[in-house]
């Protein structure tokens, strides 16, 4: 609550410069990038000029993920709708389909990039942040004409947005002209691709290890826009860029730092990333859940080269410094374990007996045969915070329209908060060497009402 | 000791607290219309309604249902007397096998106490944890749509 009030306090000032900035924001409307010329292709045949733009731009759209967010009913992909719950409101995205009236079915290759460079619509009003443009401002002209092309190749729906549900003044969007003066930073980043006159391969190792870093940031801070989730923002939701890849929380699960993934109980490796980003399962650390999951399914159709990428860029981000000391609290809660802490341990064993082992216990077939690694090498039952472990056990892993990849029932309606809350407890004791996580019931209410999802 | 409410009657069981309810509800009480069917929370042939909430019987300790009320197909009614909802599966025809069907009226029963009036995507999205092997859906579907109707 209180977060809130400074946030609308920051924001009544905002207003206040507001009136002048408006003034003298038509520049930031006005199209400057338009003369940028698309890269020109090499010598080809229309057609296959054609499918190949359709298919880099099919991938493309495959890491930034966009269908996830501009979907509501899975039978109407990229036709919006759905509600992004944001700490200002509710925000619904929009229809992306080539639909004339509702859709980007009118919009020219130079609207569509206005509104990815600049976060600009077609009619000049000001789109919110919670669509990435400040990480697609990083995307070259080619990019982003792939894109394009690629999402106009979509059935078109008509489909209107419902209208945004934001705390008031947010619903003035001129005021997203002083936002992005701050926090936006337009401008292409290189792209790490090859050139076509130079499309050989690098003379040396290091050489190709750099231009893979050099890709990998390119899509990851571009295109991808991990950042997004996993980067703390600050009280007008932009990205902290000192705390850059630190973990957050997003609707309702942690995002976790992608800066420690060295002090995994193994630490990740090349491969385990690769496999991660695109099946949705590690066997040395577990499986994607949350807004995870729909990230993975999609980077299944990203290329490979493309992925290999992103996990050798996330790998050189690792910090090296010790962790931070911020272990001394739960070290001393660990100490004081009382009694009534073990007995809701014993309670959390009897559960898990019945309720887990079945596919989770040491000997259990999905263990021996799925791929599944142990619980003690689980990401979300060795994080520091239980957030995550509590968010599986409430919600499980979803497998619905028979999507591919890990399944986990949801616990929710089974177990009550005491029982969710003693089961977490047996886990971290049970099969993590991390201290004890202090949590109750109440900590499990609370994670309970925090989504919709029953 | 412990006490399990099962369709309304209390029963004193004297078995380990670790026993999954399904097997309590078969081996105990003799009640045989929940299924075992893949013991993992895949297939649903378990299900039945603890409290207000359908929950795979399998995957559920008897220590965890504490007091609250637990459910089962033969609650609902009898051969000679069925209930609203497996009238409407009698009458659509909705079991070929029947070994997902106790599961199935169970899940679906959950669902109408809560939404009198279904829509189809609410029964969809509902009846998602249940798995029909022999490919029953459509009937399944039309026979909750039915007794939907004469809520």
């Amino acid at each position: 609550m209180k977060k809130r009030s400074i946030g609308l306090s920051a924001w009544l000032c905002v207003l206040a410069c507001t009136a002048f900035v408006a003034a003298t924001s038509c520049w930031l409307v006005h199209p400057l990038f338009a003369a940028t010329a698309v890269a020109e292709a090499p010598v080809a045949s229309p057609a296959a000029d054609e499918t190949a733009t359709l298919k880099h731009g099919a991938e493309l759209a495959a890491i930034g993920d966009c269908v996830v967010c501009h979907t509501a009913k899975h039978d109407a992909p990229f036709a919006g709708g759905r509600p992004l719950d944001t700490p200002f409101g509710v925000i619904y995205s929009t229809n992306i389909t080539p639909d004339r009236q509702t859709g980007i079915g009118a919009w020219s290759l130079e609207d569509f990039t206005q509104a990815m460079r600049r976060g600009v619509s077609r009619d000049g009003h000001l789109l919110y942040p919670a669509f990435p443009y400040p990480h697609f401002t990083h995307m070259t002209d080619a990019d982003i004409a792939a894109i394009y092309a690629y999402l106009r190749s979509r059935d078109a729906v008509q489909a209107t947005a419902p209208a945004n549900r934001l705390m008031f003044p947010l619903g003035f969007r001129p005021l997203i002209a002083v936002w992005n003066l701050f926090f936006l930073n337009p401008g292409v980043e290189p792209d790490g691709e090859p050139s076509v006159a130079t499309a050989t391969s690098p003379s040396t190792p290091t050489a190709a290890h750099e231009e893979q870093l050099l890709r990998g940031r390119y899509l990851i801070d571009g295109p991808a826009h991990c950042a997004a989730c996993h980067t703390p923002m600050n009280l007008l939701g932009a990205e902290k860029r000192d705390e850059a890849f630190d973990g957050n929380v997003i609707e309702g699960w942690q995002a976790p730092a992608l800066t420690t993934l060295l002090r995994a109980p193994k630490p990740w490796t090349h491969d385990q990333l690769t496999a991660y980003l695109r099946t949705g399962l590690a066997d040395q650390h577990g499986a994607s859940a949350g807004p995870m999951q729909p990230v993975t399914l999609s980077l299944a159709n990203a290329s490979d080269a493309d992925v290999d990428a992103m996990a050798t860029y996330l790998l050189s981000l690792q910090s090296t410094s010790a962790p931070a000391s911020t272990d001394a609290a739960p070290q001393e809660a660990q100490a004081q374990t009382t009694s009534a802490d073990n007995a809701h341990v014993q309670d959390g064993a009897v559960l898990f007996s019945a309720t887990c082992a079945s596919c989770h216990a040491a000997h259990a077939p999905m263990t021996t045969f799925g791929d599944r690694p142990s619980l003690a090498l689980s990401t979300a039952v060795n994080a520091q915070d239980p957030r995550n472990a509590l968010r599986l056990i409430l919600d499980g892993i979803p497998n619905e329209l028979g999507t591919r990849g890990p399944y986990m029932p949801a616990f929710a309606g089974t177990l009550t908060d005491a029982q969710i809350a003693d089961l977490a407890a047996f886990l971290r004791a049970h099969f993590s060497s991390q201290p004890a996580w202090s949590l109750d019931a109440a900590n499990v209410e609370k994670l309970r009402k925090e989504t919709s999802e029953p | 000791m412990m006490t399990l409410i099962v369709n309304g009657v209390p029963h004193q069981l004297d078995i380990d607290p670790s026993t999954p309810l399904l097997y309590a509800l078969r081996n105990q009480l003799g009640l045989h219309g929940a299924k075992f069917g893949c013991g993992l929370g895949q297939c649903g042939a378990c299900t039945v309604i603890v409290g207000d909430q359908p929950v795979f019987s399998c995957l559920l300790p008897v220590a965890a249902v504490g007091t609250r009320a637990v459910r089962t197909i033969e609650g609902l009614g009898s051969a000679d007397k069925p209930g609203r909802l497996q009238q409407a599966f009698i009458d659509r025809q909705a079991a070929q096998c029947g070994y997902c069907i106790a599961g199935m009226v169970m899940r679906a029963q959950a669902l109408l106490e809560r939404v009198p009036a279904p829509t189809d995507e609410q029964i969809r999205a509902h009846m998602e944890p249940n798995l029909c092997r022999c490919g029953t859906h459509m009937r399944i579907l039309a026979a909750i749509r039915e007794a939907g109707q004469h809520a």
